[in-house]
């Protein structure tokens, strides 16, 4: 039984352990919910995850996608969950910035759910997750070719006699 | 020097729908004309018709077989999307269409009738076509909703089959989104007039399907 982790608390300890500040979910206003928005780089990437499970508590993996933001590359954004009996209800999402053909670590090894979620989002969006046991497309079918969440699919590809 | 007036740039027009149409034409005339079931019954039945008073036979036996076949069409359950939904509110007692000799029956083995009710994604398009490949000669299908008739609103998506009948082929569309009982049952009626039709064409009306 661990002590709650306060929204307070939480905010210290990201400030000083990984030197980012955390911002609210709606980046207008101050953060004053529960919910922490927090940018890391990639490197820090499975760190991050380690921390936020043991330290603050969130055992709960929510989701894992991706936003592609064409040159810039894509982003990596999973959301961490404290759903303890201490009714913080702490909400991290985390974001990480990768290149367009860069791997990302996989969180697989501290968080059980992320494998079908690593799965779908290597499916749809053609990121290659380092470390997953795993590595399949999910929803598509075996033979399908490119990654079509990805802005720079063709959704007018060929594909006879359907498409 | 000489100043010329700008000359207009109008990029020729794109149209998709109609190259759309295009590539659909030319993928039916590539399939196999006529159903080969169908071909060997009305053989038989043109050898009975050069005996004398054979062509009673042949055009009595055939009235009494379209009235069993449009009498007891029984579709196989295929519910894809929520197109199934109405399909079910159709085969409940509301509009009961036991009436008209039709039983939902959960193998494709007992069915002559496949309705496409939803939208088939090209993953689930080869099943589509097996479940329809096991079903015995003589069976037809309608496609209802737009998403089984085109595609619907999911037409540009990277995975959705642009109409069922790229898989297989459809005597009856039903319109919608989706379509009322009441549509799906006139088109069930309108598929019972050209089941009573059947055998004095002799073929279908629609290609058969490609194999595999």
């Amino acid at each position: 039984m661990t002590a709650p982790v306060t929204l307070d608390l939480a905010l210290t300890r990201i400030r000083e352990t990984f030197g980012v500040e955390p911002a609210g979910e709606d980046p207008k206003r101050p953060v004053d919910a529960r919910h922490l928005v927090v940018v890391i780089p990639v490197l820090r990437w499975v760190e991050f995850a380690r921390f936020a499970k043991d330290a603050l508590g969130c055992r709960y993996f929510c989701h894992l996608t991706a936003v592609d933001w064409k040159a810039d590359g894509l982003d990596v954004v999973c959301r961490l969950e404290n759903l303890g009996s201490g009714g913080s209800g702490l909400a991290i999402t985390v974001k990480t910035r990768i290149g367009r053909e860069a791997s990302c670590p996989s969180l697989t090894g501290l968080y059980r759910g992320a494998l079908w979620m690593e799965r779908e989002c290597y499916d749809l969006f053609g990121i290659r997750f380092e470390g997953h046991p795993d590595l399949r497309r999910l929803l598509l079918p075996e033979d399908w070719d490119g990654h079509p969440l990805r802005k720079d699919y063709a959704v007018d590809t060929p594909h006879p006699p359907y498409r | 020097m000489e100043i010329k007036p700008p000359v207009p740039q109008v990029p020729p027009p794109e149209w998709e729908e109609v190259k759309d149409l295009q590539e659909w034409v030319k993928y039916r005339q590539e399939r196999i004309d006529g159903d080969q079931t169908s071909q060997a019954f009305a053989s038989l039945a043109d050898r009975l018709e050069q005996f004398p008073g054979g062509w009673l036979m042949v055009t009595s036996t055939e009235k009494i077989f379209n009235w069993a076949r449009k009498s007891s069409l029984w579709p196989v359950t295929f519910g894809l999307a929520c197109c199934a939904i109405e399909m079910m509110a159709t085969f409940a007692s509301r509009f009961d269409v036991e009436r008209l000799g039709m039983v939902p029956w959960a193998s494709p083995r007992h069915a002559d009738l496949m309705i496409v009710s939803g939208t088939v994604t090209i993953k689930m398009a080869p099943m589509l076509g097996r479940i329809y490949g096991q079903m015995a000669d003589p069976k037809w299908c309608i496609s209802m909703g737009s998403c089984a008739n085109s595609g619907g609103p999911f037409r540009h998506g990277y995975h959705v089959v642009k109409g069922v009948d790229r898989v297989v082929p459809v005597d009856v569309y039903v319109p919608g989104c989706p379509p009322t009982p009441e549509s799906l049952m006139f088109g069930i009626l309108k598929l019972q007039e050209k089941v009573a039709q059947f055998q004095k064409t002799g073929r279908r009306s629609t290609p058969a399907p490609m194999a595999g």
